[in-house]
């Protein structure tokens, strides 16, 4: 294998290797997707909230200059301090250097997609800052020294027995423990000594307001919440994508968000931040870390609309089999299949083929974002620069010169009805055709479709 | 060129199609009983919605609770509920309010498609109260009552928010093998306490 491409396919052999453990994380996943119908269901405008947030979010795109002068000139407004980052080594150095100034050594941090994309954590802990992760399924992984498998449940991967083992080892609960309500309980005290120490608090962002220069973070454990009550220090870190121009836009960014991410409602905690904690400091740090290239992409452009729901991933019929470490991104799923082979096709390849086109994705998306033709597109742009293996293109080179001959095509469709079913087992079942593996190639019927229709006709008539 | 200059020359240098950006105003989803809505929506996520004809009331109301009849330290926002344990009034440092059992605080208005209240900082000195205590009560007017989010955004003014938040239920998770678990960080429990007649979001009784 080339070390410098993923192999989503050999990733998913060693997933998918525990046939019971692939059932049970596709069964997970597939409950999650369920609730998610009975809450869309239950509400009748849902496709018109659709509708909503997918104008608003492009219309946002095609005005993010202005909507992002207009955030920074309230938030300075109200007292809020805005740092621009372009890329996510100059994100790292932002928030280290406020930490510094502070003499800050002691961090918590809620949820945030964009601080994993940046590497965030193992930098502040390489200049000497403890930063934890206060979520639980976040803390889940970060003991166990994993990323998140899941951009909403990131350790929807692991069963119970395993983070009884973890918080065995690392919080001293009784060996074997493996109800959740116990280790969620362990992990309540253990983790509320780290917000009671904690010198500053850092949070991703759902959505940042252009009209109020305020930002909306949505949890459900209130670790967010507890995380910047309680120091002085509020850092968000958010990506240029997450502005939405009017605060009564929250409306239907706040309806749609739970309701298609876990079936709730709405989340627990809804908190909107426009200014510091009295006596304290927030701070933005917005990241552009190519977004701005993604969005000059005619192609890829509306994968930045993107809430980071989690649905498209909890629907992948490929996501739920193959589990979030098999595509090797921090955004894993369609939407990361999408947003990293578009902006790293050489690395990503095999993501786009990481997938059945059924468009499921496209069906539960909240805002409307194309994936499943992203994806198609995104192989005609890897095949364009011939990132396939040679057996693949030659494959395809062959298919396609066949199908583009009606009488090449027939010759072989009847040579193969006559012929495949005479070969020895030995000749259809090997290495070679990897169709082979777990499944019978189908009985060959006697006359193909159009030998049938042939003859139809010629009867009708 | 700095980081903000770069940034915004390369979106300004890109023009992208443009899409108007839509009217919000529509028909959204109302309830015939907001209020029953918002009790029914409250339980499943994890909460309690209770009733008291008058503030008056509310003090007997609480008593029968058995998270508040177990409660040492209790900080009440919301006359005429007593506090109980240390004088909250001379907090400064939130870490002081680790020790709290019960935070009663006061709500701004309801939302019945979602069983949200929304709590603005004004009315509550240190937020940290809202998450630290072991359970949270919310007291809210019975007739501030809306029917959806977008009524609910329409009548907060974002001018004179510097921290607000809407609270469903009790802090919960579900990370471990997704089973629910009540109480992740947060209060274990909460009680929502409409106070007052019962006039609906149209002004109309319920």
């Amino acid at each position: 294998m080339n070390p410098t491409h993923i192999d989503h396919a050999a990733d998913a052999e060693s997933f998918i290797a525990n046939a019971e453990r692939t059932q049970w994380h596709d069964q997970a996943l597939w409950f999650v997707r369920a609730k998610r119908d009975r809450a869309v269901w239950a509400v009748p405008e849902w496709e018109q909230l659709r509708s909503l947030g997918a104008q608003i979010k492009r219309h946002t795109l095609a005005h993010l200059a202005e909507y992002l002068a207009r955030f920074e000139t309230e938030a300075l407004r109200r007292g809020i301090h805005v740092h621009w980052a372009r890329d996510a080594d100059e994100h790292n150095r932002i928030v280290l250097e406020i930490l510094r100034q502070r003499g800050v050594s002691r961090v918590v941090k809620s949820k945030s997609m964009l601080t994993e994309e940046c590497h965030l954590n193992p930098f502040l802990e390489r200049h000497g800052i403890e930063v934890v992760d206060t979520d639980l399924g976040e803390r889940i992984v970060q003991l166990r020294q994993e990323p998140p498998s899941h951009i909403v449940l990131p350790a929807i991967h692991i069963k119970r027995q395993e983070v009884g083992e973890t918080f065995h080892r690392h919080l001293g609960t009784d060996a074997g423990a493996t109800d959740p309500g116990y280790l969620a309980e362990a992990a309540r005290g253990h983790l509320r000594d780290k917000f009671m120490a904690a010198q500053a608090g850092i949070t991703g962002v759902n959505f940042a307001v252009a009209e109020t220069g305020g930002v909306v973070v949505c949890t459900n454990e209130g670790n967010a919440d507890m995380g910047i009550s309680l120091p002085p220090l509020h850092i968000a870190c958010l990506g240029i994508e997450k502005l939405i121009p009017r605060w009564a836009d929250l409306a239907v960014f706040t309806r749609l968000l739970a309701r298609n991410a876990t079936g709730q409602p709405i989340t627990t905690y809804t908190s909107h931040f426009q200014g510091p904690i009295p006596g304290g400091e927030l701070h933005y740090v917005l990241v552009d870390n190519g977004r701005g290239t993604l969005r000059a992409d005619d192609e890829y452009r509306e994968s930045l609309c993107c809430i980071r729901c989690g649905a498209c991933l909890n629907t992948c019929p490929v996501y739920r089999r193959s589990g979030g470490y098999s595509y090797h991104a921090t955004i894993p799923g369609p939407i990361g299949s999408v947003l990293n082979a578009a902006q790293d096709p050489k690395t990503f390849y095999t993501l786009p083929y990481a997938c059945s086109l059924c468009g499921s994705c496209a069906d539960v998306c909240p805002v409307k974002i194309p994936l499943d033709q992203q994806l198609l597109h995104l192989r005609g742009k890897i095949a364009a620069k011939r990132y396939l293996p040679l057996w693949k293109r030659l494959l395809m080179k062959t298919t396609s010169f066949v199908m583009q001959r009606t009488w090449l095509y027939s010759l072989a469709g009847r040579l193969a009805r006559w012929w495949l079913p005479k070969l020895p087992r030995f000749l259809i079942y090997n290495r070679l055709n990897a169709w082979g593996n777990q499944r019978e190639i189908p009985q060959f019927p006697r006359q193909s479709f159009r030998e049938l229709y042939r003859k139809r006709q010629q009867h009708e008539q | 060129m700095n980081s903000k200059q770069a940034i915004l020359a390369q979106l300004q240098q890109t023009r992208v199609p443009d899409v108007a950006l839509p009217d919000l105003a529509g028909t959204w989803l109302t309830f015939p009983q907001p209020h029953e809505r918002f009790a029914e929506v409250l339980e499943a996520v994890g909460g309690r919605a209770l009733r008291a004809r008058s503030a008056d009331g509310l003090p007997q109301l609480l008593a029968e609770l058995p998270v508040f009849q177990s409660a040492r330290q209790v900080w009440s926002l919301v006359p005429p509920v007593p506090s109980r344990g240390e004088d909250w009034t001379r907090v400064t440092d939130p870490h002081a309010l680790e020790v709290l059992d019960v935070c009663v605080a006061p709500g701004a208005f309801a939302v019945a498609e979602s069983a949200a209240v929304w709590i603005a900082q004004d009315l509550v000195p240190h937020r940290a109260g809202l998450f630290i205590a072991q359970h949270l009560v919310l007291v809210v007017p019975a007739d501030q009552i809306v029917h959806n989010m977008h009524e609910a955004y329409q009548r907060i003014d974002p001018r004179e928010v510097q921290f607000g938040i809407f609270v469903s239920g009790p802090s919960k998770t579900a990370d471990i093998e997704q089973s629910l678990v009540i109480g992740a960080h947060g209060p274990r429990s909460l009680t929502v306490v409409f106070v007052g007649a019962d006039t609906g979001p149209d002004g109309r009784g319920a």
